[in-house]
């Protein structure tokens, strides 16, 4: 019977095989993906003839980079989705930008700045001659317009829906209690300077949030044109098509301020939304770059020799979260015990495929403020057990893991670490179910609180622990999902916030750090890996470990 | 005629809002908040009720269902909760791409599926029947995201004969008139654009036709059987009609209906959008619009993409039942 199964099976494919033959019109080669290299070598200087030639003046550098799915908008102000930083960060710029080597901010638009001694006024000399795609002048006017627009509910071109991000990150709009900008002034037409209500220790690293880029004025003011569908900034590539759910293109902006870059003529943004169809359409070479690659795939691209991987250590953690409001989990004791029967290493050998680094605090190690010290729990199912006796479930309980079908770059495959954990949890008497929700009910769980065990994590905008800890650990923020209540943490958590002094600043995250591995309201699993496969003749890219944000400026093909 | 035509279309109206409210109800009722996933990880509880506000979520829902019907009567599909545009704008080039889609695999589906049948029913028990039948068989059954993959992994990968992705190659883009590739690549005269375009059709024309391909020859065999063992069968072969002309004029005419019935009944579920085929061969088409407006709770989006849809399956089951009195001129349509 399975003898014949297989037989049909390959008849099948005979079948196909032979309609696929007619259908190709047997050329063989058919497929020779004319990979935008070739031509390049043709021609490095275009001379006056072989500009007039069509196959010139289309250009012949063009990258495809596949990825999983559309943005959503480009106006980066508004944008809260990878996939619209991923394609509009090489549009817009910011200010300054996050240095992944000295974990601080280096200039970009803004060429030098000075920080009064109270750490409430920041100037800024914004680099002269740059010009918005559109022609028009980069300069403090533009950038106190882009502010104004953001801050002032008032002002004609805000967002009707608002700009999250800057509420988030300045503490509402103008006229807020909370609200940390308290004006920007243009000094002369290349300086401007932010006068702030309160002293913001992560200002600067808050200005290179990809959000905060800066768009010409003239393009928003100009009611005919959705600066959401086409932006218009100083960046190296100009918006030139976008095909819904399919592709965004992008071409090289010859005006643009740095020498030398873009070397792409084209920056072709395809989506493929399945991950293994992906892979494959690299190996074809119908595209040239990809993302989102599941790192059981990494061994497959590191062996293929016309491949090439980027890695970095994200800013990210998946974790095991505890519902610190509900029993059992209200009791430390019960949440030590099971803290104390995840074996990280284990979890992550078996589905990060041994790419992640095992996480001890919430925090990865490269974050300002990172508290080395804290030696992880070893797994002790005695102890466990012990602990749950003292906490009163000597018989353990039953109780359910929620988690979601969705992958997740710090949670690759949460169904699967569940069950695993289930089988530890067994180990010590508990009894747990697994609840498998999509996406969006899953959030929706999560926010209201609705869970017991769960699995989720947080990726990071900056390297700045601000940005981690206060969403995940402030009493009653919309992503704290363990209910944590602890006023100390809290404390420390807005202290953090306003301290200038950077090394008592640090010392508080530490001490944060501590109280947090005690009360364990969560435990912490990976920190993950985010990965870029490329085509080996791609050069010039540098991943970011913030995610989706890296400039193609420099990113050439050969 | 025209009268029945005219009643079919009016019976669309009670179809339609009855659809509709199930729709309406059903997406209500699943939790997940479209506000939530907009704003992501930077979802500030005001920020959270202010975004609500403005898309209306904090009405009851059948005050959200009736200024959504007043919209549809007016012509108004609505706008996208996500990339806040028309969604009457947005949905063309998803429903192109889709329609183009499904017409070849349509195509793929009948002219396999109908000379298999065909063939089956004219030499039935022999080893061609055998196959062909365990064929449809494996095919009616057949996971389309296994095949799709296996598809991409031979042909693309290995042989390097077809492309596995896409509508067209992205290096080589087509300037886009109608939507329909096919038709745009011929109205530029880029015929080497439109054989780029006929090959990128193939792997995922195979994945998503083998189903409707399966069932068609399984339908075609059992309706030609029939025929062939009719009386006027024998009476053509023994006026010395050609074989050719008896299967494919005598007994296929009268065996055509419950094949036709098929055939609609597959072309309207394919242009519903077939989500795995098009994630798979990453197809723009109106499943992964909807797909995606489901995973991000885009509400607008799924009503009235699902109202579209409804509207194109009743229109080609209409189709098929006028097409019926062709084939078989005693029905007739009053």
């Amino acid at each position: 019977m399975e003898d014949m199964r297989k037989k049909t099976i390959v008849q099948t494919f005979i079948g196909l095989f032979a309609f696929a033959i007619i259908l190709s019109g047997c050329s063989s080669n058919t497929n020779s993906n004319s990979n935008g290299s070739k031509g390049a070598e043709s021609s490095p200087s275009a001379s006056v003839d072989a500009a007039s030639s069509p196959s010139a003046s289309k250009g012949n550098k063009i990258l495809i980079f596949g990825r999983n799915s559309d943005s959503v908008g480009l106006d980066l102000a508004t944008t809260t989705d990878g996939e619209s930083y991923r394609v509009a960060v090489n549009v817009l710029e910011t200010l300054v930008v996050y240095d992944p080597t000295t974990k601080g901010v280096s200039p970009k638009l803004a060429e030098s700045w000075t920080v009064s001694d109270d750490g409430l006024t920041y100037t800024f000399k914004l680099r002269q001659g740059i010009k918005f795609q559109d022609g028009t002048d980069f300069n403090a006017e533009a950038v106190a317009f882009n502010f104004e627009r953001w801050m002032d509910k008032s002002n004609p071109l805000h967002n009707k829906d608002g700009f999250p991000y800057y509420e988030s990150i300045f503490g509402g709009y103008k006229g807020d209690a909370q609200h940390a900008i308290a004006g920007i002034t243009v000094a002369d037409p290349y300086t401007v300077q932010f006068k702030l209500t309160k002293p913001i220790s992560s200002f600067l690293s808050n200005l290179a949030i990809p959000n905060f880029g800066i768009a010409s004025p003239e393009a928003l003011k100009d009611t005919s044109r959705d600066f959401n569908k086409s932006p218009v900034g100083t960046g190296p590539f100009l918006l030139t098509d976008w095909k819904a759910n399919d592709t965004i293109t992008l071409a090289n902006n010859p005006n643009y301020w740095q020498q030398g870059q873009p070397k792409l003529d084209k920056l072709i943004f395809k989506v493929i939304p399945d991950q293994n169809a992906r892979l494959t359409a690299l190996q074809t070479g119908e595209v040239d770059m990809i993302d989102g690659v599941n790192p059981e795939d990494v061994r497959t691209i590191l062996q293929n020799g016309d491949l090439q991987l980027f890695d970095t250590p994200s800013l990210n953690v998946g974790y095991l979260g505890f519902n610190t409001a509900k029993a059992p989990f209200d009791n430390v004791k019960v949440r030590e015990a099971i803290a104390g029967i995840v074996d990280k290493q284990a979890l992550i050998d078996a589905f990060w495929a041994g790419t992640a680094t095992p996480a001890v605090n919430a925090i990865p190690p490269v974050f300002m403020g990172y508290n080395g010290d804290i030696k992880d729990r070893t797994v002790d199912l005695d102890k466990s057990k012990q602990l749950l006796s003292e906490a009163g479930y000597p018989n353990g309980f039953k109780t359910t893991i929620w988690t979601t079908s969705a992958s997740r770059i710090y949670m690759p495959n949460g169904e699967k670490v569940a069950q695993a954990l289930q089988e530890q949890l067994k180990k010590i008497n508990i009894d747990a179910q697994i609840q498998t929700l999509e996406w969006a009910t899953y959030i929706d769980k999560l926010i209201s609180h609705d869970t017991d065990l769960f699995l989720s994590g947080w990726i990071s905008d900056t390297a700045d622990p601000d940005n981690f800890l206060a969403p995940l650990f402030s009493v009653d923020n919309t992503y704290n999902f363990s209910g944590y209540k602890n006023e100390e943490v809290n404390k420390l958590l807005q202290q953090g916030q306003v301290e200038t002094d950077s090394a008592k600043r640090e010392q508080e995250y530490r001490d944060i750090q501590e109280l947090l591995f005690q009360d364990a309201p969560v435990v912490p699993i990976a920190h993950a890996k985010y990965f870029v496969a490329a085509a080996k003749g791609v050069s010039g890219f540098v991943i970011s470990p913030t995610g989706a944000n890296e400039s193609f400026a420099d990113v050439d093909m050969n | 005629m025209l009268a029945y035509t005219l009643r079919r279309v009016a019976m669309l109206v009670p179809v339609l809002l009855g659809m509709s409210i199930i729709v309406f109800m059903i997406i209500h009722a699943i939790p997940g908040d479209p506000a939530v996933i907009i704003l992501g990880q930077k979802a500030t509880p005001e920020a959270i009720a202010e975004l609500h506000a403005s898309l209306g979520l904090n009405d009851p829902w059948y005050v959200q269902y009736f200024s959504y019907l007043k919209n549809i009567a007016g012509g108004d599909l609505g706008t996208s909760i996500q990339t806040k545009t028309a969604i009457s704008k947005e949905i063309g080039p998803y429903l192109a791409a889709t329609f183009e889609l499904t017409v070849f695999s349509m195509l793929f589906a009948i002219f396999i599926g109908v000379n298999a049948g065909i063939l089956s029913a004219w030499r039935r028990n022999s080893w061609f029947d055998y196959t062909a039948m365990l064929i449809a068989l494996i095919g009616v059954s057949m996971p389309v995201f296994w095949l799709g993959l296996m598809e991409q992994w031979l042909f693309a990968q290995h042989l390097n004969w077809l492309p596995s992705i896409g509508r067209v190659n992205a290096r080589d883009p087509v300037e886009s008139i109608s939507g329909f590739y096919v038709l745009d690549t011929i109205l530029a005269r880029r015929f080497d654009q439109l054989e780029d375009v006929f090959k990128h059709l193939v792997l995922p024309g195979i994945a998503m036709g083998t189903v409707p391909m399966a069932i068609i020859a399984r339908i075609t065999r059992a309706g030609m059987s029939e025929a062939m063992a009719s009386e006027y069968i024998r009476t053509a072969r023994s006026k010395g009609v050609h074989e050719f002309m008896v299967v494919y004029k005598h007994a296929l005419k009268n065996a055509f209906i419950p094949i036709l019935t098929v055939i609609g009944l597959q072309t309207g579920m394919l242009l519903g959008g077939a989500v795995l085929t098009e994630t798979i061969f990453g197809w723009p088409g109106i499943g992964r619009y909807l797909y995606s407006a489901i995973s991000a709770r885009d509400y607008p989006v799924i009503q009235s993409g699902i109202l579209v849809i409804a509207v194109i399956f009743v229109c080609i089951n209409l189709v098929v039942d006028l097409l019926y009195a062709y084939f078989d001129p005693r029905i007739k349509h009053r």
